[in-house]
């Protein structure tokens, strides 16, 4: 370990850093703008100036930049030094010449990086005479505002942009004193990781549109640790609430998960929570069929007296919902009548999965494992619209091997541009095998588009020319042995090889000609891992706590008289067919929804109970690596609006079943998960306890400078209420509390003296960019069969034949639009695609059909009329329909389809 | 017993100094325009209302008496949708004028706001707001802001350039 001395102190600090990082690391401020954590040094701004000393007698020194200077076993350096201090003071007072006087409707005020630095640096009076240098803005779509007169040129967001994201229409414009940041001309910004800017950028040129709609300041957001809801990654989240609504979603730093980043579904998909379509009190359904809003009390009774009757009750579980409301429901009704609220085909494919990382050998890749690969084998997954972050760390995976093979160039990890000037465009090895051209083809090394089952083949061609064990794929065509060559070759090679796949290609065949690869690739390299994307932020959990498959309800219903069905927290018409949906609901007895939002569902439900979201709820989920994770509640949930998992402990009092509610607080649940299924042991330890105190004190969900709590309710009453009580949680709906660092899964705002800004998450890191103090947050709930028997999977799939007149329908996402939550937001919305269908240009040319005509396909039992798409990279004989978009209805599994022209 | 002595004689002299004391309510004492008392939202010299709804006086405020919403008209300015301040509860320390950079907000030598009932006490944006400037003449922040604003486009501050072309070759 190298020792560096700071104002003549010897300090250890880790190999191979730039001075900055490991001053910052060590708890010293130096202040910067261009250099990044996550995007290292380019030296552009000039900001960060130290001296440097050659050795304990040299008394002058040299004013060098931090962040462009290796930390050297005896570097020798003074922050505090006049000289640098000086510099860094003009350094500031140039980037602000031109600065607008904006702060009071800057949004960015109060949480800028630039404000906090200005003052770090004493610059406070501007002295220019000058007139300021101005620009025009542009529109850049709905996430984000755009006020380029703030910007002082420190380069950050291209390099986000274009660098780290792999976004192409976002660029430096003009030149000279006039550098501008922005796409060529207005429009939207193409890249799903476009939000980011808003903490990447330290000023405030680029900030959050929607919350502009409801702005306030950071100061007085509650907040609380929470997990994004929007896809099975979960990314930690911090929401902000105020005046009871949420207003904004922001990263909350996890090194082992999402690391600085969120994607603009979870980012702005937040809208749901404040909808209109809110349910917000019980409502009963009488004999009319009009519904009718309901006191608790009644609404309780009522359905306890239903309950009770019933001879039969059957529950449809969510894997949208927390694990403790889907072990509520579980107890509620029974094992043996706890059902998984998704299709059959989804059942199986995500128990497939899950078996693969239970009794395969492979362990599964965190999201920073995922980025750290240096070679990936992608099957069937359109990554960037289903797990969009994990394409963020896949782009960073194509830099491993290239910067490995310059290392006789002796450039620092952290020299940004060095590096890159290096590497040029060369990428290191990304294999996709997807049904159509996503986001990623343009970077990866080759990307196969075909059917299903060919994809499949070629999963297991690569796994028999990696361990020959594996089962063989007769009758490979020679283009596709050479590519399966090809892969096998880079896989083998590959120091960290990763293999992604998942659920949604919709064929279980690719599940495990990925799994085969995986396994080959760990007899001979310990390193690989495994990523298996899942559709719901809650699919393991749900898989893992198992169940039958909805489809098999209705023969249970059938079966015996008198039942009740309750559905926890999902549109049941999004898993099932209209029909079978019709008939399951038609055919119970009664129907109890429990759900936050009103949707088909519900409109057909007896009883509805209003059920919280994730922002006024406290629970688990369980991410696609099998990661437990605590969200907590944001907003004391109002009105009648209470957690599932209460709702249904009340019912089983109301129905008679317990003498009382059982579950009083979250901790009792958790304890009763645990001991009903030990699998989920971890989950009680992913967070402290309710009754976990800081030096006797709970952890503020308010900002010690939260403002106008003798004014918030003096328009309802002048007495202050007293801050609603939270028993689930250590967190406290109040302002007062411990305000030092909380434990890394508690931690609701980043914040430190003088770091305001989102910066200041250097200050919970043990390492700035490492992890965060005491672990990361998040417990794996799945480690592999350390020495458990591989078995491949041997049965191949025929190879893809086209049939004459039809076309095999696969499963397309969109990151905008496929989900049910975030679509509800209003800038999700407008970002959504119309449904259409994807067709190759030569069936589109047998269908006769041109661009946008209109052809008929009786998607399950509905019929669809779609444009056609003409996309030469769906296979001949594939169509692409889009899941999730409304006016689509269907489960996603592939099927024959003919194509009617109308 | 000479304590007592001086006592009656500085009573006595008393008797002959200038009267201080007012017939209150009869008579009003002349309050100077420094002091603080019932607070009030300003105008701008052009009509407009000054408050931009930055925050600032409501994270000053030591008793938190001030809540707002910000919101913004079509063209992005910056207004608050409801300004509220309990009166209740303020103690008229003026910190909130200290931190307001618009000179929106302003004590003024008005005290007389007694109530019976609490509630009355508390104001709404429409009790706060004046139709003139205050104390402080000639003041328009939107005026030396960068941010364009319905009526004044960018590069036209006081402080402006004009944009910048970003599409010359000039130097
Ligand atoms: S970017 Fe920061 S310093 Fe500049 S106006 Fe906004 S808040 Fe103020
Ligand atoms: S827009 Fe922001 S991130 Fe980009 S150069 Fe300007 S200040 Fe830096
Ligand atoms: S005078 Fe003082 S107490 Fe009253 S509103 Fe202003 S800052 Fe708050
Ligand atoms: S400080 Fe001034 S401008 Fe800001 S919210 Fe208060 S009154 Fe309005
Ligand atoms: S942070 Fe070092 S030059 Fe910008």
């Amino acid at each position: 370990m190298p020792t560096i001395y700071v104002e003549g102190q010897p300090y250890e600090v880790s190999p191979g850093l730039n001075l900055l990082h490991a001053c910052l690391s060590l708890g010293f401020n130096i202040p910067y703008f261009c250099w990044h954590p996550a995007m290292h040094s380019v030296g552009a701004c000039r900001q960060c100036a130290v001296k440097l000393f050659k050795d304990e007698n040299d008394t002058k020194g040299k004013i060098v930049m931090s962040c462009m200077t290796l930390a050297r076993d005896g570097t020798r350096i003074s922050i505090a030094d006049p000289q640098a201090v000086w510099f860094r003071k003009v350094a500031i007072e140039w980037l602000m010449l031109n600065h607008p006087h904006d702060c009071p409707v800057c949004d960015e005020g109060g949480e800028c990086h630039l404000q906090d630095m200005t003052e770090m640096c004493g610059h406070v009076y501007r002295r220019t005479r000058f007139k300021k240098r101005t620009y025009r803005n542009q529109y850049l779509g709905p996430f984000l505002t755009h006020e380029m007169n703030r910007c002082i040129q420190c380069y950050r967001c291209v390099r986000f942009y274009r660098g780290y994201a792999g976004g192409r229409d976002f660029h430096t414009l003009a030149w000279h004193n006039s550098v501008y940041f922005g796409r060529h001309q207005d429009g939207v910004l193409q890249s799903k990781f476009s939000g980011n800017l808003v903490e990447v950028c330290p000023t405030g040129v680029f900030d959050d549109k929607t919350l502009a709609r409801h702005y306030v300041r950071k100061w007085d957001l509650q907040t609380a640790p929470s997990i994004c809801v929007h896809c099975a990654l979960g990314c930690n989240t911090i929401p902000g609430a105020r005046y009871g609504t949420l207003r904004r979603i922001r990263n909350r730093y996890n090194g082992d998960v999402n690391s600085y980043w969120l994607c603009d579904r979870g980012r702005y998909g937040y809208e749901f929570v404040n909808s209109p379509q809110r349910i917000r009190r019980p409502l009963l359904r009488n004999g009319d069929g009009r519904p009718t809003l309901a006191a608790k009390e009644t609404a309780l009774t009522q359905i306890g007296g239903v309950l009770r009757e019933s001879r039969h009750v059957i529950g449809i579980g969510s894997a949208r919902a927390s694990l403790e409301s889907n072990f509520a429901l579980r107890c509620l009704v029974g094992p043996e009548n706890f059902y998984l609220g998704t299709c059959r085909a989804e059942v199986q494919l995500l128990s497939a999965a899950i078996d693969v990382l239970r009794n395969g050998p492979v362990p599964s890749a965190s999201l920073h494992e995922a980025a750290w690969a240096d070679a990936v084998f992608v099957l069937g997954e359109d990554v960037p619209n289903v797990a969009p972050v994990l394409e963020l760390a896949l782009r960073q995976s194509t830099l491993r091997k290239p910067s490995d093979t310059i290392q006789d160039l002796h450039i620092e990890p952290w020299n940004d541009a060095a590096l890159r000037e290096a590497i040029q465009t060369e990428k290191g090895p990304l294999f996709l095998a997807t049904t159509y051209s996503t986001d990623l083809d343009a970077s990866a090394t080759q990307a196969y588009h075909a059917a299903p089952q060919d994809i499949a083949r070629l999963g297991f061609a690569v796994a028999n020319l990696l361990d020959a064990n594996a089962p063989s794929v007769p009758g490979l065509l020679a283009p596709i042995a050479a590519l399966a060559r090809q892969i096998a070759g880079q896989l083998a090679e590959a120091r960290r090889p990763l293999v992604v796949a998942g659920v949604h290609c919709g064929m279980g065949a690719v599940l495990q000609a990925a799994a085969n690869v995986a396994y080959a690739l760990q007899r001979k390299n310990e390193n690989t891992r495994i990523c298996l994307a899942a559709p719901w932020c809650n699919s393991l959990g749900l898989g893992m706590m198992g169940g039958k498959c909805v489809d098999s309800a209705i023969d249970a219903l059938r079966a015996r008289g008198s039942t009740t069905l309750v559905v926890l927290e999902s549109d049941l018409y999004r898993h099932l067919d209209v029909a079978e949906a019709n008939n399951l609901l038609n055919t119970a007895n009664h129907v109890v929804v429990l759900d936050s939002l009103r949707h088909k569902t519900t409109d057909k439900a007896d009883f509805v109970l209003p059920a919280g979201t994730f922002a006024e709820s406290t629970g688990t989920f369980v991410n696609n690596e099998g990661r437990a994770q605590r969200f907590f509640a944001v907003l004391p949930p109002a009105g009648e609006v209470q957690e599932s998992w209460r709702w249904i402990g009340e019912l089983l009092a109301a129905s008679g079943q317990r003498s009382s509610a059982p579950w009083q607080t979250f901790d009792e649940i958790v304890e009763d998960l645990v001991r009903a299924m030990p699998a989920f042991a971890p989950v009680a330890r992913a967070a402290p306890s309710a009754d976990f105190r800081m030096a006797g004190q709970r952890i503020p969900r308010q900002s010690h400078r939260y403002s106008g709590r003798t004014a918030i309710h003096a328009a309802v009453n002048v007495h202050e209420p007293q801050p609603p009580a939270d028993p689930d949680s250590p967190l406290a709906f109040s302002m007062e509390g411990y305000l030092n660092q909380p434990p890394s899964s508690l931690i609701p705002r980043f914040w430190a003296p003088q770091w305001n800004s989102v910066q200041a998450v250097n200050k919970f890191q043990e390492e700035v960019a490492g992890v965060l103090r005491g672990g990361n947050p998040g417990k794996r709930l799945i480690e592999p069969q350390a020495d458990g028997q591989v078995e491949y999977f041997t049965e191949i799939p025929e190879a893809f034949e086209r049939r004459e007149g039809y076309l095999l329908v696969v499963p397309g996402y969109h990151v905008f639009g496929s989900e049910e939550l975030s679509i509800l937001s209003s800038g999700v919305a407008e970002l959504a695609p119309m449904p259409y269908i994807a067709v190759n240009p030569e069936d589109a040319g047998k269908l006769i059909v041109r661009e946008n005509g209109l052809v008929d396909v009786a998607l399950s039992t509905t019929s669809h009329y779609l444009p056609v798409r003409i996309a030469p990279a769906v296979p001949p004989g594939l169509a692409v329909v889009p899941m999730g978009l409304p006016g689509i209805q269907w489960n996603g599994q592939p099927v024959w389809k003919k194509l009617l022209r109308t | 017993m000479l304590s007592l002595i001086r006592t009656v004689w500085l009573v006595l002299l008393h008797m002959f100094h200038r009267r201080v004391t007012i017939q209150y309510p009869e008579h009003k004492a002349p309050l100077p325009p420094r002091w603080r008392g019932r607070i009030i939202l300003s105008r701008d010299p052009d009509g407009g209302e000054r408050c931009v709804a930055c925050y600032l006086c409501a994270i000053a405020c030591p008793v938190d008496c001030i809540a707002l919403q910000a919101t913004q008209d079509e063209h992005g300015r910056r207004y608050p949708e409801w300004f509220r301040i309990n009166f209740s509860r303020c103690i008229f320390c003026g910190f909130c004028e200290e931190a307001c950079p618009t000179y929106a907000i302003q004590l003024t030598p008005d005290f007389e706001m007694s109530e019976y009932h609490r509630e009355n006490l508390v104001y709404e944006k429409e009790d706060l707001l004046i139709s003139g400037q205050g104390k402080y003449h000639g003041y328009n922040f939107y005026r030396v802001a960068g941010l364009a604003i319905g009526g004044k486009d960018k590069g036209q501050g006081e402080e402006d350039r004009p944009p910048v072309d970003l599409r010359t070759l000039l130097p």
